[in-house]
């Protein structure tokens, strides 16, 4: 049997629902085929969604009109503002969810979606002709045509369980793994990396002593992912706190020859930021102790994540081990941790776009192109998604600079830097953190959203509510001048605040860190606002002078940006470039100028050059699309 | 990078005696040139007739200073090389001088030209044709060559040593707030926000000891210490006055100081000396005399430059013997005197182990041979290259004070927002734009350098 689609997405965890919905939404014919429609957007490491840098993608993605958000929002059981004493840059949300109600939420959508089929299979060869996708073939024979197929593959490419002396092919939980399709890449010319990650044991919540342990209750703030969701204070389910022992320490080093980590029957290259508690044990010595923290799985299921014990230990290790830790003596596991060793692509050869370079139609995303965590499969899923129909619709692919959005951080690094571990997202990683805030990446993304088909009409209308209440209250308040009269030093006192030298509008005011818009609305009966508005205003007045030095950082980074650089320069002709220019550049053939000079070995001179060569072009007039600017 | 800003560089390469022209090129150059350059009479530069020569002096940032005479020239646009507002200053003095007129063009707000940018401005600015465009991009390539191997070389040096150090404290600290910043609930030491700032007022304090101490700028302030030294009677005075004589039109005493020591201040080519004679350097067990000799061996100890003085016409004596010995591995010019009589010390006996050092004939009385002193000195203060140094040697270091003020203005900054109540995420910004600078003198990669050292230190993960 053949059909035909737009848009094919193979996987259908966070990348794949992401990647399928919003190609759907945009009006392409959309199918997405999955291993086991019982694990769509399964979880299948830790019951958490968001944290520092993780939480801005999410909030990113929402804008944007992606799901995630959304269900996190209404799947958590707790909720907790991080950060919140460092500053307004780096707030991040984090949920804590119920895995269950996360993937029940999510089939559902899928379900329900508008011009989206969902399907159960194993895809096995990804058809290429003339450089371009044409479709899949499946393990059952059919043939799904489609000019774009968005690879979503997650740890499923030969994925490889090993734990012990446990060691067979397939992927997380029991599931299968998909063998043959790596063949058919590497057969397309695609360039694939082995990677491997791990995950903790589960544990019986009936066999823990909470005395023991420290309670880890969410707060109540009423924070959300999605500007969408009603702001609310729900039940919180706590988590726990205890520490490894050295009875702990002493049974894994005792077992280390049989770590499949450690004897070298694992050669996939780990993160070291999510290390198994092995590697903690041998990289940090002489740290006496670990923090260990238990979280619910759900509130259905009595199963406890053990997480900052990741490991590849034989399950009676596992067993012996646990029982080492305070509250964890009586424990019984459910289902014992292992390692996973998959194939997943090398980021260096996509576009931004998310498209690869040599093979036209072909997208891929989350897992599958070297990261790690479900925010960024999701982020990814969801540009390729749009890219996939962008191309579709034969337009310019949508972009995000790294000023825009972490998700154009998370991007323009995996294509322009690669990755030799699995990419974990960190408010570090982006030069101009304090313009991207969770708090306003509805402000930085929703319109983008609405010129691309994605965000609806209820949100459209909602944002520019929000957006006018905003602009409007902040030209209220800096057209409010108070004197420093007795009235108004009274009215300092009341606020807590220094007494004024000079008069001074209201919006100067709200720049002191003393200051708040609730207490100048008391002492000055201005109208309530909501929580989103007054959180704007304040960070704005009090953050500006940083604000307008990440900005003026930003333009001077543009000016690069804007500068295209068409895709068939002859690097390797242009003998003016540095040798190792020469190559690095014909490799990554870099959207703009910008990237290029993010590129490591691409000096300040190879960009000059280059620029003279672009405009050496222009001047000649022969070729089209050469002109610099890209807008 | 192109074309918004105003850039400024030294556009000509020294040759001695010769003149350097400091360019400054865009849409500021007539404001800079304007707060650096006074004309000796007459109207501001902006308001005389373009593109004419106007005869005046540039000051230092205070305007407290003379640094050079000069000749200013003022091209708007689109009528210079570059095709953009250009102020040229035609300096006359040493590549010192040079160096200090481009660092204040820096103060005043321009940033230090990219090797080849004049060029690539001409170019874009449609002032070269299309035919040069290949000609343009080798140039740049090979300039920027040039200038990573003179950053390299300068590398070795003592300033990159201890930038690093400087770079690596400052590192740790932002290391360990991003570590609890993208981390929040490892159990990571946090690190109080005052604590930070305790850092980083500590190396604020040390980049302020390195740019105090950089000699470039020092020397400039202060003169280069040039210390005389020699057996009593071999002639120190007597050179001493030639030189003054030589230079009769510049010299200036320094008010104030004490003349335990006798001290005086001339230019030698545009590089102000200042002089000191010493009591020699013997041991001795005359108390009186004792106290001479240790404030000569300080004055040693301090010196930039050291001129052993030795009475050509006598044989070699077992105190001069002592003394070259004592300042043999310093900066040092051997100056064997009464070239007017026969001489009776080979030179090749002053052969150094690791640099040749520089012997010079002369006759302090009649003045012969005093040229060659001169050169001496000059070679010695600029550096190896001496006034042939090539661009990059005289921008290289110009260029590095320019980042440490850039590092040091970062961390006031970081300061003035902690005690104004910022919280970290600001902060954390000033604190890693001190790093980008400190960065750019050592050729490392920040940003890079954080995450790695943040997994490498912290025991962080699931």
């Amino acid at each position: 049997m053949i059909t035909h689609y737009d848009v094919i997405v193979v996987g259908a965890g966070h990348a794949g629902c992401e990647a399928a919905l919003a190609a759907a939404r945009l009006g392409a014919n959309t199918l997405m085929l999955t291993l086991s429609l019982d694990n769509i957007a399964l979880m299948p490491c830790n019951p958490a969604i968001g944290g520092p840098a993780k939480g801005h993608l999410v909030c990113e993605i929402d804008a944007l009109g992606g799901e995630m958000g959304l269900a996190a929002d209404a799947a958590a059981i707790q909720m907790r503002l991080l950060n919140t004493g460092k500053g307004p840059a780096v707030h991040a949300l984090r949920a804590q969810a119920d895995k269950n109600l996360y993937q029940r939420l999510m089939k559902k959508t899928m379900e329900n979606q508008d011009n989206l089929k969902v399907k159960q299979t194993v895809v096995d060869r990804l058809l290429v002709k003339d450089q371009a996708v044409i479709g899949v073939e499946t393990e059952t024979g059919d043939t799904f045509m489609a000019p774009n197929v968005i690879l979503a593959t997650g740890t499923y490419l030969k994925g490889r369980i090993v734990f012990g002396k446990v060691d067979y092919v397939g992927g997380p939980n029991g599931l299968r793994s998909a063998e043959r399709l790596s063949a058919s890449l590497v057969e397309a010319g695609v360039k694939l990396l082995r990677f491997k990650t791990g995950t903790p044991a589960r544990v019986d919540r009936r066999t823990i002593d909470f005395t023991k342990m420290a309670i880890q209750p969410g707060d109540e703030a009423g924070h959300a992912f999605s500007f969408l969701t009603e702001r609310r204070i729900k039940e919180q389910t706590p988590c726990w706190l205890t520490y490894t022992t050295r009875e702990t320490k002493e049974i894994i080093e005792a077992n280390l020859a049989d770590s499949p980590m450690f004897n070298g029957s694992i050669e996939g290259i780990g993160p070291r930021y999510c290390p198994s508690i092995e590697s903690k044990i041998v990289r940090f010595a002489d740290k006496e102790q670990h923090q260990v923290f238990v979280e619910p799985e759900g509130l259905d299921t009595n199963e406890m994540y053990i997480q900052g014990m990741s490991t590849s230990l034989s399950a009676e290790v596992q067993r012996r081990f646990l029982r080492t830790i305070p509250g964890l003596e009586r424990v019984e596991i459910m289902r014992p941790g292992y390692a996973i060793e998959y194939d997943c692509l090398d980021p260096m050869q996509l576009q931004p776009s998310l498209e690869h370079k040599s093979i036209k139609g072909l997208f891929s995303a989350g897992q599958a192109n070297g990261t790690s965590g479900y925010e960024e499969a999701a982020a990814q899923g969801l540009m390729a998604g749009i890219n996939a129909v962008q191309s579709l619709r034969g337009q310019e692919p949508f972009i995000l600079s790294r000023s825009d959005a972490y998700i154009g951080v998370l991007i323009d690094d995996l294509v322009t830097k690669g990755t030799n571990e699995p990419y974990r997202m960190m408010t570090s990683r982006a030069e101009y953190r304090l313009l991207l805030r969770q708090d306003n990446a509805d402000l930085r993304l929703t319109e983008k959203g609405r010129q691309l088909g994605l965000v609806t009409d209820e949100r459209y209308a909602r944002f520019l509510a929000k957006k006018q209440l905003l602009e409007e209250t902040t030209a209220a308040l800096k057209q409010y001048f108070v004197g420093a009269n007795q009235e108004a030093q009274e009215k300092m006192a009341a606020i807590g605040t220094a007494p004024l030298r000079t008069g001074t509008s209201l919006f100067d005011l709200l720049r002191r860190q003393d200051v708040s818009y609730e207490a100048l609305a008391a002492a000055f009966d201005l109208p309530e606002v909501p929580l989103a508005v007054r959180e704007q205003l304040e960070i704005t007045a009090k953050y500006e002078g940083y604000i307008a030095k990440q900005r003026q950082a930003v333009e001077k980074m543009l000016r690069l940006e804007e500068k295209r650089l068409p895709e068939d320069l002859p690097y390797e002709n242009l003998s003016e470039l540095s040798q190792e220019a020469r190559e690095k550049l014909a490799m990554v053939r870099p959207r703009s100028l910008g990237q290029a000079s993010r590129i490591s070995g691409v000096t300040p001179a190879d960009v000059q050059v280059l620029f003279i060569y672009l405009e050496q072009r222009r001047r000649k007039g022969g070729e089209a699309n050469v002109s610099g600017d890209s807008r | 990078m192109f074309a918004q800003d105003t850039i400024s560089a030294i556009a000509t390469g020294m040759s001695e005696g010769g003149i350097g022209v400091v360019r400054i090129s865009g849409p500021d150059s007539l404001r800079i040139g304007e707060a650096l350059f006074r004309p000796r009479k007459g109207a501001a530069l902006g308001s005389r007739a373009h593109r004419t020569a106007v005869y005046g002096v540039v000051w230092d940032a205070r305007g407290q200073q003379a640094v050079d005479e000069a000749i200013a020239i003022y091209m708007p646009a689109p009528h210079s090389y570059t095709g953009e507002a250009v102020v040229e200053l035609q300096c006359h003095g040493s590549p010192l001088a040079l160096r200090k007129v481009l660092s204040l063009t820096l103060q005043a707000g321009a940033r230090l030209a990219e090797p080849g940018e004049f060029t690539l401005r001409a170019f874009l600015n449609g002032r070269i044709d299309l035919v040069q465009a290949e000609a343009v991009m080798n140039v740049i390539q090979a300039k920027s060559e040039r200038a990573l191997r003179v950053a390299v070389q300068q590398q070795q040096g003592g300033l990159s040593a201890k930038v690093k150090q400087l770079a690596a404290e400052l590192r740790a600290t932002i290391v360990q707030l991003e570590a609890v910043i993208d981390y929040p609930e490892e159990d990571i030491e946090e690190l109080p926000a005052a604590e930070a700032m305790a850092v980083a007022s500590r190396v604020a304090a040390q980049i302020r000891v390195l740019l105090a101490g950089a000699k470039d700028g020092r020397v400039m302030r202060e003169g280069l210490r040039t210390v005389l030294v020699g057996q009593p009677n071999v002639g120190k005075s007597t050179l001493l006055n030639a030189l003054l004589e030589q230079e009769r039109a510049i010299v200036s005493d320094i008010p104030g100081t004490t003349r335990d020591t006798l001290e005086e201040v001339l230019t030698v080519k545009g590089i102000p000396l200042l002089l000191v004679d010493t009591a020699g350097i013997r041991e001795t067990g005359d108390a009186v005399e004792k106290i001479g000799v240790e404030r000569s061996r300080r004055q040693v100890a301090q010196a930039d430059l050291i001129v052993l003085l030795l009475d050509g016409s006598q044989a070699l004596s077992e105190e001069d013997r002592a003394l070259f010995e004592q300042v043999k591995d310093r900066p040092l010019i051997v100056v064997l005197n009464k070239a007017d009589l026969a001489s009776k010390i080979d030179p090749a006996v002053f052969a150094g182990e690791q640099q040749p050092i520089p012997v010079v004939r002369l006759s302090a009385k009649t003045g012969a041979g005093l040229d060659a002193l001169t050169e001496a000195i000059v070679t010695l203060a600029v550096g190896s290259g001496g006034l042939q140094a090539e661009e990059g040697e005289l921008v290289g270091s110009v260029r590095q004070e320019g980042h440490l003020q850039q590092a040091e203005a970062s961390l006031a900054s970081a300061l003035a927002a902690h005690a104004a109540g910022l919280p970290l995420d600001c902060l954390i910004i000033d604190l890693r734009a001190c790093l980008e600078s400190l960065g750019k003198i050592t050729g490392d990669n920040a940003s890079d350098d954080i995450l790695a050292e943040i997994f490498a230190r912290f025991c962080i993960g699931k």
